[in-house]
């Protein structure tokens, strides 16, 4: 079959999907309005990506496919603006797979003076919404799985959590390796289908740009959200200590570079944004992975109409 | 050398000096963690499966493997014998044909693939046709083709076939099945 063919035929096949991201747009823009927050464009094109371990941008002759519009939207937040929405493409190098596309639609919205349970609430909420005026209803159906998404939310944090499953616990002695391989193998696998599932207090290993938690510095004040399986969103309370923020940038570019790969340069406009940004909490949703959700689809494949 | 961005279904690698073909790929990476690539693999010598996740880091070995295309010519004892482009003989032992080696025809193409220089597997077209040479008399005028009776090709495969099926009849089977398909011709 001709590639046009078999892009026609995907159209045809994902059109119930997108017509049904595009009322999830809506919806979302609804949420974010009608809640006080100004939707934002920060640049896609940037100077200088996020450093960030595991992920890869993609590089033009003049700079570099954002990763996701974190530093942007900080800077905003720096700059006085306190509830900021952003609904827009992202790129990662090369990830695909049936949770990956290597272009995809990410949400990322960041409230100044919230913490990071506070913004859990926004996600329900705003999930819900979304269900509710795409589907007509809480209650999803994804595989053999009936979710009520206005329901019990499980909230676990990451060491009871992997104590149960995976039988060590991470945050009294971390092994990144071991981590990694057993939260995809042992962990994971072990989440409830049938309700969302939090996944809560990261080892402070794996903070990114969360801040630590003030009473308990071995743990990030960071959150995943699980959905029928489904890894959703990402939440931070976030970081806003420019040396400690360094302190992090520094050993993820030596780490980078050690591996044979590229790093890349601090943004140091962003070093100074964060030193004058007040405490926020902040969320990345993965649009297109709600949309399967939505949809009972197992597969980007299955909603994304160029792949 | 495959690097693991390599990896994908139905890619042949070489594990602990076994060849592998991937059966199953998944690309899995937990929120800011790093790339996994989640693979079932099938030892192309034995039959048996494995489940190996690689990391982005991770090389795997390529296996020497070739593929070379060759007619049938005859069966000599315990192997099958071929012919490749070159006009040259090359025998392969019966054990790695299995089932094909009754579904070989004199003449017909057919793929076979070495690993090493060892030939491990032969690849024959999806129909081949047989005659029958053993079988009760069928029933005659009756076309039913969910009533079936035993019956044998000339290697002495047997396989079921329809009643009105006959000794001498020329019949379609499927290699991936071994199973009757249909008849080609009648005798």
């Amino acid at each position: 079959m001709s590639n046009w063919k078999k892009t026609r035929d995907r159209m045809a096949a994902t059109r119930p999907a997108v017509e049904a991201k595009s009322e999830m747009l809506r919806a979302i823009r609804g949420y974010f309005l009608d809640n006080g927050f100004t939707e934002v464009e920060t640049p896609v094109l940037l100077e200088f990506p996020a450093l960030e371990l595991n992920i890869d941008a993609e590089r033009t002759s003049s700079g570099y496919l954002r990763t996701s519009p974190e530093l942007a939207m900080k800077k905003l937040l720096a700059a006085g603006y306190e509830r900021v929405f952003e609904v827009g493409p992202c790129f990662r190098r090369g990830e695909r797979g049936a949770l990956h596309n290597p272009e995809y639609t990410m949400l990322e919205w960041y409230r100044a003076h919230a913490g990071y349970m506070d913004v859990l609430a926004d996600t329900r909420t705003l999930i819900c919404r979304i269900s509710q005026d795409v589907l007509g209803s809480t209650r999803i159906t994804h595989g053999k799985n009936e979710i009520e998404l206005d329901g019990d939310w499980e909230t676990m944090t990451v060491a009871e959590a992997f104590t149960r499953f995976a039988g060590w616990n991470p945050v009294v002695a971390f092994d990144q390796e071991r981590f990694e391989l057993d939260l995809v193998s042992k962990v994971e696998p072990a989440l409830s289908k049938e309700r969302p599932v939090v996944l809560m207090d990261y080892p402070a290993d794996v903070a990114a740009l969360a801040r630590l938690k003030p009473d308990n510095k071995s743990v990030a004040e960071r959150w995943e959200l699980y959905v029928g399986g489904v890894e959703l969103a990402n939440a931070f309370g976030e970081l806003t200590d420019p040396e400690e923020q360094r302190v992090r940038f520094d050993i993820c570019s030596v780490e980078r570079v050690s591996q044979g790969r590229e790093s890349y340069s601090i943004d140091e406009e962003f070093m100074e944004a964060l030193g004058e940004m007040p405490p926020a909490a902040g969320v990345a949703l993965g649009v297109d992975r709600l949309l399967m959700l939505l949809t009972d689809s197992q597969s980007l494949d299955d909603v994304l109409p160029f792949r | 050398m495959y690097s693991a961005a390599d990896l994908r279904k139905g890619l042949k690698v070489e594990i602990d000096e076994n060849p592998y073909e991937i059966t199953e790929f998944n690309f899995v990476k937990p929120g800011k963690g790093q790339s996994l690539y989640v693979c079932k693999l099938k030892n192309m010598l034995t039959g048996s499966t494995l489940a190996r996740t690689f990391r982005a880091n991770d090389k795997v070995e390529q296996p020497a493997l070739e593929e070379k295309n060759v007619v049938y010519s005859y069966a000599e004892g315990s192997d099958s014998d071929f012919m490749d482009r070159n006009f040259e003989q090359i025998s392969v032992p019966n054990e790695v044909l299995g089932r094909n080696r009754h579904f070989l025809v004199e003449e017909q193409e057919a793929n076979i693939l070495f690993y090493n220089d060892r030939a491990i597997e032969v690849r024959i077209p999806t129909f081949v046709e047989k005659v029958i040479t053993e079988t009760e008399p069928g029933a005659r005028g009756n076309t039913a083709t969910n009533v079936m009776k035993p019956a044998k090709i000339e290697s002495g495969y047997e396989l079921n076939v329809p009643l009105f099926v006959n000794q001498g009849d020329l019949v379609r089977i499927d290699t991936r099945t071994g199973e009757y398909v249909d008849r080609a011709r009648k005798s």
